[in-house]
Order: C-alpha cells, then sequence, then structure tokens
C-alpha cells in the first residue's frame, strides 16, 4: 500500500468502514510509514479540538430572546 | 417519552411525535423543538456565514420557515437533518447575498487539489489546551477554519463538529455519500495543515 492508496481510505478508516483484509494492509502501512502515522494522529487531533471547543455559542440572553421571537411569530399563526 | 407506533423493529426517533403535536397546533412541543436545536442550527449558520448577527437572524428564520412548512416534512430524515438543510440553505444564500462579486455553493473551490498528498507532518503538541489559553486557542479556531471555502468549512462543521453521520450530512447537503466523503477528506486535510503551524511540537520549528 502507498500512502496515496492510504489517503483514498482514510475517510472510510476513521469511520471504520473497511473490511478486515483491507484494515490489516492499512494497519501494517501505518507501523511502516510515519507520515502517514502522524497524518493519522494530527487528523484526529484536528477534529477533536473542533469538537471539544465549541467556538460559537449563542448566548443564554440573546438565546431566550431567539426562542421568543420564534414562538410569538408561531403562535401568531394560529 | 411518549408511547408511540414503532415500524417494525426500529424505534420511531422522539422528534416524530413532537413534530406532529406541532403540526396539531401544539405550541409547547414546537417550542421544545427549538430549544434542543437553536444552538446547533446557530453554530452550524455562524460557521457557514462567519457572521455572528447573521447567524442569529438565520436561527429565527429556520425555525420561522420550518414551522409553516411542517407538512411537508415527511420523515425520511431526522428533522434535525431536515432544519440543517433549511439551515444550510439560508446560510449560503446570506453568503452570496453579502459577498455579491463572488458565487458561493457547495461546489466552489472543491475541484482543485484532488487528492493532494499533505506536506507538514510533524508531531504536534499533545496538549493545545495548555500551550494556549482557551480564549487564544479559540481565535485560532475561528481564523483557521474561517479560512476554508464554505463548502468545506460547511461538510466539516456538519460531519466533525456536529456529528451528523455521512448519511445525514449528505441528506443535509443534497450531496451524494461519495461527494460528502471526498469534501470531507479534503476539508479534515487542509484543515489539518493550517492549524499545524500552531500546533507543532514547541522543540523543532515550534509555534510561529
Ligand atoms: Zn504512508
Amino acid at each position: 500500500m502507498t500512502c496515496t492508496d492510504f489517503l483514498a481510505r482514510m475517510t472510510d478508516y476513521f469511520d471504520g468502514e473497511v473490511e478486515p483484509e483491507l484494515l490489516a494492509e492499512i494497519q501494517s502501512h501505518l507501523c511502516e510509514c510515519h507520515h502517514c502515522e502522524v497524518l493519522v494522529d494530527t487528523t484526529r487531533q484536528t477534529i477533536r479540538v473542533y469538537r471539544d471547543h465549541q467556538v460559537y455559542e449563542l448566548t443564554d440572553e440573546i438565546r431566550e430572546r431567539t426562542v421568543s421571537r420564534i414562538m410569538s411569530a408561531c403562535t401568531g399563526k394560529h | 417519552m411518549p408511547v408511540i407506533e414503532q415500524t417494525g423493529t426500529e424505534e420511531v426517533h422522539p422528534d416524530v411525535a413532537l413534530v406532529e403535536a406541532s403540526r396539531n397546533g401544539d405550541t409547547a412541543a414546537f417550542e421544545k423543538l427549538v430549544r434542543q436545536y437553536d444552538r446547533q442550527i446557530f453554530r452550524t449558520a455562524q460557521h457557514i456565514t462567519q457572521n455572528r448577527e447573521d447567524a442569529e437572524d438565520i436561527t429565527q428564520d429556520v425555525f420561522m420557515k420550518a414551522y409553516n412548512k411542517l407538512d411537508q416534512f415527511q420523515g425520511n430524515s431526522k428533522f434535525s437533518t431536515w432544519l440543517t438543510r433549511i439551515a444550510v440553505n439560508e446560510s449560503l444564500m446570506r453568503l452570496r447575498k453579502r459577498k455579491t462579486s463572488r458565487t458561493v455553493s457547495m461546489d466552489q473551490d472543491v475541484q482543485t487539489d484532488e487528492g493532494s498528498i499533505p506536506r507538514d507532518f510533524a508531531d504536534w503538541t499533545p496538549d493545545p489546551e495548555q500551550q494556549y489559553g482557551t480564549s487564544e486557542l479559540g481565535g485560532i479556531l475561528q481564523r483557521t477554519i474561517a479560512g476554508l471555502s464554505p463548502g468545506f468549512r460547511t461538510v466539516f462543521t456538519l460531519r466533525d463538529i456536529e456529528n451528523l453521520s455521512t448519511e445525514e450530512t449528505a441528506q443535509a447537503l443534497g450531496l451524494s455519500v461519495p461527494a460528502v466523503k471526498s469534501r470531507l477528506l479534503r476539508a479534515r486535510l487542509q484543515l489539518r495543515e493550517r492549524l499545524s503551524r500552531y500546533m507543532k511540537r514547541k522543540d523543532g520549528s515550534a509555534k510561529p
């Protein structure tokens, strides 16, 4: 398996969607290839850091205002 | 949870009952749905538009539109996916309005760099939270994702930040599953490459 082959399967590998045979090939490539090993690690870290730090959140105040505007627009229809 | 009809062995999502009640004029049921998904819709809208005021407006518009179109919700997708689809469309429309000179669509910039091999292979600090304070790290994350094209940051937001499945992401974006997978790969790689300059271990060629 080359690095390009691995890259083409990385998304399925992350999603756990590869057949056992292919998984074994991927795992042996990752053992031999430091680049791809680092690529997997740092891509996982990229996802994790964004998941752990929601950069955009509604403040409670704006949230309440938004919900009440939505609800008054909707109840107005009845 | 209300007991509702089950089709075969598959459990019906609790939202289905709330949607049904909302259709029949139960506004408290609709408010539950609003409070369940308003934050997610807001985050998605802000990630796509990169504008807080737009994201607040879009959040309101999405739920008002959804309320008026409840009859069109068929239940072939989750209610949250259906909402997300409305939010994505509204957000892309806002982006188009703001950037009048540039066309903005899910396809923008995604035809380039097919299968490009990443260049940066340095190890990262295991603990970016310690290297940067929370607010500095937040700023880095915002700037970095803002640098991606709308198509890429949308797919990353839905799949990786909001944790939609690949199928749900495809439904929300009106794309095929293979198209989502290939965009997601490139979005993740671009983001990783851009974050790399901040996250590299301090001992080699450390932070800029
Ligand atoms: Zn490799």
